[in-house]
């Protein structure tokens, strides 16, 4: 099966998004978002695998010795991990300030408006 | 809409993108193939210039001005939560009080204190030569720091951690990179075109401007990480809402 790994980054997106709609409480809907997005990680490293290929680093093989796989998309995950987190940490405030002021974190509850 | 109606909108969205998908994913280069035309030009420029981790030449060499992006982002984020956390009309400081910490976490934490500090500069520093950079040894840097509150307690880590150097440092590690974008600019070249000597193979000083955007993003992301727990932790230890509104109450 060499689609596997696609289908299963595709899976991962699917989890994610249902778990999203189907929330009852902000904190786990932050989480899920967190899931979604590491779905693309997954697609990701999955396109740039290459058979038998080693990390892109050369600090320790010979350059051309062997095999490496594809260094681009693991920039793209690298640097969308951290800025990931932070983003998540926004979410997680503004469900701290919802909570604060509405006392309750869940979606549904959250319908009328508030000065 | 009621929640049935809005299982129902939910599937037909799924499904359609699980067949959209699957579709695609039929059409896409088999898993593990050997034709990785980007991957293969960006592992040869980052030979030629000299940086033995590909992964860090891709985010600060050839696509510097994406990673500036990718931090005015964190930076930005940061931000609105430090915003966002602020301490209201409505509320009021309180100061924790100490409690005990078992001998043995206290042990444990003093001692992988120091070790994880340095192998959070190593990480940051050696981005350019083996795996890590900016992003991943800011974060361990930034765990070092709690160790403290986890090994002693909140004053102990309010103590090594005044806020505001390290909203200064955060802000710093942001026009540290643009400023040495624009470095390139001075030299005649493009914006964050790299235009220091490349160096020698392997060796810490090579890359041209590789290690100082690294060091850039490094200390913007420690003191991101740090800022950003510092208000949750407020949040959760200092900041009480005061009697007359009580909890949960609007």
């Amino acid at each position: 099966m060499s689609v596997l790994p696609y289908l299963v980054a595709g899976w991962i997106f699917l989890v994610g998004v249902y778990g999203m709609a189907t929330s009852r409480d902000l904190v786990h809907a932050v989480g899920c978002l967190s899931v979604t997005q590491s779905s693309t990680y997954v697609l990701l490293l999955a396109v740039g695998y290459r058979k038998g290929g080693s990390a892109p680093v050369f600090s320790d093989i010979e350059p051309g010795s062997r095999p490496v796989v594809d260094p681009v998309v693991q920039a793209l995950a690298l640097t969308d991990v951290v800025v990931g987190a932070t983003v998540t940490a926004l979410l997680l405030a503004l469900v701290v300030q919802i909570a604060k002021r509405h006392g309750t974190t869940d979606p549904d509850a959250l319908s009328e408006l508030k000065g | 809409m009621s929640r049935r109606f809005r299982l129902c909108v939910l599937a037909l969205g799924l499904l359609a993108f699980a067949a959209l998908f699957t579709a695609a994913c039929a059409e896409l280069p088999p898993f593990g193939g050997d034709r990785h035309p980007y991957g293969d030009r960006a592992v040869h420029a980052a030979l030629l210039r000299h940086t033995a981790n590909t992964v860090s030449a891709v985010n600060f060499d050839q696509r510097a001005l994406d990673t500036l992006g990718e931090e005015s982002i964190l930076f930005a984020s940061v931000l609105g939560t430090v915003v966002l956390l602020r301490q209201t009309s409505d509320e009021h400081r309180t100061v924790p009080k100490p409690s005990p910490v078992p001998d043995r976490t206290r042990r444990y934490g003093l001692l992988a204190l120091p070790v994880t500090l340095l192998i959070g500069l190593y990480v940051v520093a050696h981005g350019q030569l083996s795996p890590g950079g900016g992003f991943q040894g800011g974060v361990v840097v930034a765990t070092a720091v709690h160790l403290l509150y986890i090994a002693v307690d909140y004053r102990a880590l309010e103590r090594v951690r005044p806020l505001g150097p390290y909203e200064i440092a955060d802000a710093a590690g942001e026009a540290a990179y643009v400023l040495t974008g624009a470095g390139g600019l001075l030299a005649g070249a493009a914006y964050l075109a790299n235009v220091l000597p490349y160096g020698t193979f392997n060796t810490l000083s090579s890359g041209g401007t590789v290690p100082l955007l690294n060091a850039a993003v490094g200390v913007e992301v420690a003191a991101a990480v740090v800022v950003l727990l510092a208000r949750f932790l407020g949040q959760a230890l200092e900041i009480e809402g005061d009697e007359d509104r009580g909890e949960g109450k609007g």
